[in-house]
Formats: structure tokens, sequence, C-alpha cells
């Protein structure tokens, strides 16, 4: 086989997410592209979750359709997931858990009972340390050497090693040779292919990005599926010299974050919708005291609390619409880790370049899934320079927010002397001076406020030639080309390669930034397109309607999805064979 | 790579001056609104602590008091309203090499804001907070505030306040501030003492200042504090012992204490921080570079 995808389903605190975990890692470290995702509900205990790791030769951009493996450790899996198996699959369960009729396989499917549960019970009653013992012969089915998976298995006790970890490993290899013993040889393994690559998860390689760019702060409230961030961050706080700060709420991890940069650090927050709603007016204080600032949006189902634990792109509308008034932004939406990780250097460059908040959209399927990454894809190098832009005082008068063509004005940092000025919310002028209350209204300050608005927006001239316009892959002529963003375009790219296959070529336009649109470059792009089909996981088509407000050009054909679950592949094929066929 | 950030050193550049009414600084208050008192007695405070201007920063909210920044030659940041708080602790964790002084309302600090509040005095953060507190929202034309007294007729309230008011030096205790003092405009002196030992003090400061509303509040004017106020430096009050300062932060009628109520010593966020222990944030060291050994949890 040169892909696999292996699917484990249970109840949470089963642990399902170590299972996969494990899983996922071992087929990284064979050189394999791997595409991890972990589907939970809002819940610790109870409900059902699972975890499916598809492993290929090939780049693998999602999750994928179906599975090849599948390890059950309660008839409710058995139930949601065995359609999902494929020809040739194998279902592995424990009898004593449940038991499994025949009649129900898939025709070309079949069955591995593992006695999981006895072959943990040498060593302990807890049912969980069954999982090691279904990993083994999961592992063998996939290919999976037993001494990469006893070693993975082994580094994911980190330090605290013990007899918990030895129990693993020893179960571990109990499975294996049962799986050997009584399945005969798999025909659904893969074998190694190279070096190892990394596994990250989005918003690890979201946090890493920050750190390579220079973040010193983070002011964070906890919110999934932005929490993870948090959690990278500050497991790594003392060792990278970065300073997490899990604030009372959003209102305040915006503030403080706006204040740390104003103070003198690169600084971000990051939050989901809900998080990102309270923070909205500190967003537009940011853009008008023109103070960089960094705000990762990863979304979930909406509205209000929604569904927390599945995605969606719906929160465009309130990230292009965030705040009172008008002020420059920019939007980055980054498409799987290894890009969320360039993102984030991106979006503090611009920050700082330009002096005005900066949001990365994520969202759950991107932050919380987790994909290879080649070693060369990462560069911890990056340049960071200094945050000053003026001069120590020459007796000339500073002007903070002096008029300049670009719109940035030299920024100074408290405790430098000579340059002392007040950043404030309010209107101000080139000093910084307020100039909303005794003179506002006055004929000469009217138009003072009419300069310093233009000086602030002329900005977004600057933000669009410095950010990265649209991007067009596959031919660049095709029958069909889709329109989409973020995470989605994943899945768009799976399907295109399974259409390819089958002898029908189609290309993708998508935006890495969603704000300011480039409206030539995207009109150029779209100009050759015969059939267009808008891929996005919200209710209205969030972009295509930003497309169409900035360029003219509309999308008459959609896939809109906003049940919460990512795109699969297949309802991208199956959609856009509608659409080449003229439905 | 380090920023180039200078370390803040106490002999650089000017010392803080008042600049509202000089040059092009206007003034937004009222004649003879009790700000003028608590401007001027943070600039003296700064001034006997001889820290130069560039290393203060006053941070503040929205409200007639919070455009105090705008008043003094120190940097600033005025922010929205109710989130002084978090700037402030946000720049204090950039730099705490800077002295840090958030100012604003009763409004700003205990109504819309209170949350930050008493999150910023349990975390024991380095700053100091002054309150003007005028038991009024003025440059909202005079609505009740969060410390308008019961029955208190405002326009907002035509039959009287109904809600008892919040006793922000009980909140501070509460909330462990490690530094409880009021002041009063009346005396500015006093005040700027007031302010220089919470600049000086090492923890979070709250300093509640009495600052009459001449236009919307006719209840707690200056006569009416004149009347009340003594200090508690000269009744034998012991600002260590902390059942005799929730003692003294309930008392509020015929007499009104104000001075120092409580004094604590507790190790600071900034101390606690592992990261903030090693020296000013701004000036460590940003980016992986080198750091290729991270990448080994990911493999």
């Amino acid at each position: 086989m040169t892909e696999i995808s292996i699917r484990a389903g249970g109840a949470a605190g089963d642990g399902i997410a170590s299972v996969g975990d494990v899983l996922s890692k071992s087929l990284s470290r064979m050189g394999l592209h791997v595409f991890g995702y972990n589907a939970y509900q809002s819940v610790i205990r109870g409900g059902h979750v699972w975890f499916q790791a598809r492993a290929s030769r090939e780049r693998v951009h999602s999750q994928g359709d179906g599975c090849d493996l599948l390890y059950a450790l309660n008839a409710e899996t058995v139930r949601i997931h065995l359609p999902s198996l494929r020809r040739g699959g194998v279902l592995v369960y424990d009898p004593e858990n449940f038991a499994v009729a025949e009649s129900d396989l898939p025709v070309g499917t079949r069955a591995l009972p593992v006695p999981t549960l006895a072959l943990a019970r040498k060593y302990t009653s807890q049912p969980i340390l069954q999982n090691a013992a279904g990993l083994g012969a999961v592992s063998f089915l996939a290919g999976i050497p037993l001494d990469l998976l006893q070693k993975t298995l082994s580094d994911s006790f980190g330090s605290k090693k013990g007899d918990v970890a030895e129990w693993n490993i020893a179960t571990a290899a109990a499975g294996f040779a049962h799986a050997e013993a009584h399945a005969g040889a798999s025909d659904r393994a893969v074998r190694a292919v190279g070096a190892p690559k990394y596994l990250m998860a989005g918003n690890q390689a979201i946090a890493l990005g920050a750190a390579a760019a220079g973040c010193k702060f983070l002011a964070q409230y906890p919110m999934t599926p932005a929490s993870s961030i948090m959690h990278w961050m500050a497991g790594h706080a003392a060792d990278i010299g970065v300073v997490v700060k899990q604030a009372e709420d959003e209102l305040a991890a915006i503030n403080m974050a706006i204040g740390a940069s104003f103070g003198g650090v690169r600084a971000m927050t990051a939050t989901s919708g809900g998080g990102f709603a309270l923070m909205v007016e500190a967003l537009g204080m940011a853009g008008m005291a023109e103070v960089p600032l960094v705000v990762v949006e990863s979304q979930r189902s909406g509205p209000s609390t929604g569904l927390p634990t599945k995605t969606e792109q719906g929160d465009l509308n309130m990230m292009l619409g965030a705040g009172q008034g008008e002020f420059p932004r920019a939007i980055l939406a980054p498409t799987h880790p290894a890009d969320a990780y360039r993102a984030m250097i991106r979006a503090f460059r611009l920050a700082e370049s330009w002096q005005t908040p900066v949001l990365v959209a994520s969202d759950l399927h991107l932050s919380e899934s987790f994909a290879t990454v080649d070693p060369e894809e990462i560069d911890l190098a990056v340049d960071i320079p200094s945050l000053f832009t003026v001069p120590a005082p020459n007796g000339q008068e500073y002007l903070r927010y002096r008029y300049t063509e670009s719109g940035v004005s030299p920024r100074a940092l408290p405790g430098q002397p000579g340059l002392n000025y007040v950043a404030g919310s309010d209107e101000h002028d080139e000093k910084g001076h307020l100039i909303s209350d005794v003179k506002s209204g006055v004929p000469m300050w009217v138009a003072e406020r009419v300069k310093m608005m233009d000086k602030r927006m002329r900005k977004l001239r600057g933000l669009t030639a410095d950010s990265e316009g649209p991007v067009r892959e596959g031919p660049a002529a095709a029958p069909l080309t889709f329109v989409a963003w973020g995470s989605t375009v994943g899945a768009v790219r799976d399907a295109m390669r399974l259409l390819a296959d089958q002898n029908q070529p189609t290309n993708l336009v998508y935006l890495p930034t969603v704000y300011p649109i480039h409206a030539e470059a995207l009109g150029a792009l779209l100009a050759p397109a015969t059939r267009t089909l808008l891929i996005e996981a919200n209710f209205s088509g969030q972009l295509g309607r930003l497309i169409r407000a900035e360029t003219g050009i509309h999308f008459p054909n959609r896939l809109l999805k906003y049940d919460g679950e990512p795109f699969y592949p297949m309802e991208i094929v199956a959609r856009a064979r509608e659409v080449l066929h003229g439905q | 790579m380090a920023s180039s950030l200078p370390a803040p050193t106490p002999s650089a550049g000017p010392p803080l001056k008042v600049i509202v009414g000089k040059s092009d600084t206007k003034p937004t208050w009222c004649p003879g609104c009790g700000d003028f008192g608590v401007v001027a007695a943070v600039e003296m405070a700064v001034k006997k602590l001889a820290i130069p201007s560039a290393n203060v920063v006053i941070v503040s909210g929205i409200g007639c008091s919070s455009n105090l920044p705008h008043f003094l030659s120190s940097y600033g940041f005025h922010g929205i309203h109710g989130r002084a708080m978090p700037v402030a602790e946000g720049v204090r964790w950039a730099n705490h090499g800077l002295t840090v002084i958030a100012t604003g309302g009763d409004g700003d600090g205990f109504g819309i804001g209170a949350g930050h509040f008493v999150h910023a005095m349990r975390r024991n953060v380095d700053l100091v907070y002054v309150v003007m507190d005028n038991q009024i929202y003025g440059l909202t034309t005079g609505q009740a505030s969060p410390t308008s007294m019961m029955g208190q007729k405002t326009k907002s309230t035509p039959a009287g306040v109904i809600e008892n008011p919040i006793e922000p030096m009980a909140l501070a205790l509460a909330s462990g501030a490690t530094y409880v003092a009021r002041g009063f405009s009346g005396d500015v002196k006093h005040m700027a003492e007031l302010i220089a030992n919470g600049i000086a003090h090492k923890g979070f400061a709250f300093v509640d200042a009495l600052s009459p509303c001449v236009t919307y509040n006719k209840i707690n004017t200056f006569d009416f504090f004149r009347q009340r106020v003594y200090k508690l430096e000269t009744s034998g009050h012991d600002p260590k012992d902390i059942g005799a300062a929730w003692q003294k932060a309930l008392e509020w009628g015929d007499r009104i204490p104000i001075g120092l109520f409580y004094t604590a010593e507790r190790p600071t966020y900034e101390e606690l921080d592992g990261v903030l222990a090693n020296g000013p944030l701004a000036l460590q060291p940003a980016g992986l570079k080198g750091r290729e050994k991270l990448l080994q949890e990911f493999l």
C-alpha cells in the first residue's frame, strides 16, 4: 500500500487522542506524509470521540475519506464507523468489550478479535492499558515496526517513565504478536520511505512561528480551539523567554498584548470567535494608537457558543468588520501547519512594519489537526529587526504620528529620553495630542482629523503590496476552478488529485491574504476560469461575498458547509462533477 | 538578538512636569475640579523619587480623569473605557524597568473595569493605580457611578440610587492589594506622599483619590470632605494590621479616613514569573535562531 487510513474510536476518557498521537507520530517517523484528525465533543467523560491518522508516500492534505483499519473501543464506534471501512479493511476489537456479528461487516472487510483487556490485565486492572495492546495489533496490520511503535510509546511518557511506561511497551508487544499470529500477512501495510518528518498541530505551528518571529508576550483566555496555542507557549515559556499570561478574560488579554507591544515587545493574543467578539473594541484601539498587534482567531461553529468542538469558517465577516469606524488591518489565512508557521512570521512583520493589527484566521480543523512538515519547511533563523524606528532626538520636536506618504510614522518606545508621547484611542494630531475634545469641530482641527484618518488608511496600500497575493495551483487552464481559503484548501487539494486520477483536470485559486484583497491579481487569475466552484465552511459564502464586493466577480456555484465537520475530498469531487455537468 | 531598547536609567532625560494649561495643552477639566490636585500630586510624587519623565508611563481609560496622561510630560497611553489595568500590566511586563502609573475614574475602575481591578490586585503587579473617585459619571454629564451613595439623585437615578455603593478600600483588601491608601484632592501634599510611597512600594499600590466633581456631584463636594476626612497617620492606625485596615475600610459617614490603610510585603508578579525574573522583557533576546533542538519534540 502507498497510503493507509487508521481510525480509532471510543468514549471520551478512553484515551483515543493518545492512541491517535502515537499512531500519527509512528507513521511520520517512517517518513510518510501524515494528516491526523481528532473528532471530539465538549465533554470530558462520555460521548463519542474518534481519531483518524492518514498516511501516504504522497503529500496528504486532509483526513481523507474512509479508513483501512478501524480500532473500536466500544460498540458505538462500530455502529458509527464500520460503514467507512474500505474494501480490504480490518476491524480490530476485543470481544470482551462487545460482540461483532460477521454479517455486520461490509463486503470485503474482516474482523480481528484481540484480547486486549486480558493482555493488559497481566500488569494492571486499569482498562486504559488495553489501548497499548490495540496499538500493537493495529501497528502490525499497518506495517509499523514494533520497535518503532515501542520507541514512540516510550517517548510519549516523556520524563515520567516508570512501571506504566514499561507496561505499555510490553502490552504493545503482546498485541503486536497476537495480530502477527492470528491475522496473517497484512495487505494493508505501508513501508518506511525516508527520514522522519515533523508532526505538528496547527496551533503548535502557530505558537512556534510566533516565537520564531520574535513574539515575547502572549496573553490569552482559554477557549477551544485556540487554547493549545497558549499550552505550547506556556510549556516552553521559561526555555524560550516568552511571557505567557492567562488573562481574566479576552478583554484583558488583548489590552495586555497592546500594552506590551506599546511597552517594547512583540505581542499577540489568540482566541476563537466568542472571545474575539469581546476583543473588538480594543482591536480598533490598536488601529487608532498604531500599535502593532497579532491576533489569532481560530474559528469554531457559531453563532454564540455554537458547536464548541466543531470547525467552521463563519467569522470572516466579523474579522473584516471588527471595530467601530475604519482602520487598516490585514487578515491572513494559512491552509496547513507549515503554512501557519510562515503566516505567523508574516503577520508579525506586517503588524510591525505597518503599525496596525494583523489577524491570522485559523479554524478548529487547522488548529487541532496534525500534519507532517518537512524539516526544510521550518527555518528558525528569522531576522528580527529592532522595534525602534526613530533615531535619538537631535533637538527637533518628535512627532509620533507624523504625516508620511506610507502612513507609517516613526515609533519610539517608552524609556527612550526625549521622545515622550501619549498614544491614544482618541483622535489626535501629529504629536499625539487629543483633537477629540476642546478642539473637535473647530475648522482647523476638522481638517486635521481628515489628514490623520487619511494617513492611517494609506497603510492599506502598503499592506496590500507587502502581503501575499492570491495563488493558483494546478494547470493554468482547466474546465473547473475551485475558490477557497484557509484549512478548506486542504480537502480541495486532495479532491483535485482524485479528479486528476480520473483524468479530470481542475485548478484552484486561494487567498493566503483574505484582506486586503489583491483585486487586480485575483481578477487576472480568475479571468481564464470557465467554471468556478466556491468552497467555504459557512452558510453564506463570506469570502465569495467579499470577492464580489471588491472585484465584481460572482461565484454562482457553491459548496457551503456548516455542519461542523471538515470537508471530505469525496464530497468536493461529487459537487465538482455536478458543476462540470452543468448542474 | 537583543532589542536596542535602552535600559531605563535614573539620570536619563528631563524630570516629569505638569504641562496642562501650558503651551497648547488646554485643560479639559472644569475650573476647581479635584483632578487638578491629583495631577499635581502625581508630578510631586515622581519628582520626589527623582524618576525621569522618560521612564514613567501613565496609563488611563476613558472619562474626565482619564485625560490625565495628556497633562503630564511622561510617556502615556490613553486607552479605552475600563481597560487601563490590562494595558498598564502589559506595559509593565514588557519593561518592568519603567514606572507604570494607571489613572482613571470610579466608573472606569470600579464599574466597567471592576474585573480587571480585582485581578490586577491579586497578581500584585508592581504598579500604582490612582482612581479619581468623584462618585459620579462626569464626562457623560452626570449619571450614577458605582460609588454614588444610596439615595443620590442623578440623571439616571431621578428617584435616587437604590444600589449599595462599591467600597473601594474593602474591595482592594479583599483582592489582595499590598498597598491600600486613600487621599483627598484638597490635600495635595498628603496625596503626593501616598502616591510616592505607592511607587516605592514593591507590589500593587491602590490609591483611592477623593476628587470632587464640582459640576455634577453637589453632595460629595470639597466642603463635604473637608468636614469629614481625618488622617490615619495621626490617629494611631497600624497599616500592617489587616483587621484594623478592614475596620477603617468600612468607615464612611461623619468621619472618613484618609492615608495608608494597609500595606504588606508579598512577592510581586514580576518576581514570580520565571521569565520576568531574568530582567525587563524588552531587553531580553527575541526569536528562536539557533534553537533547532526545540524541533526534536516534533520528530
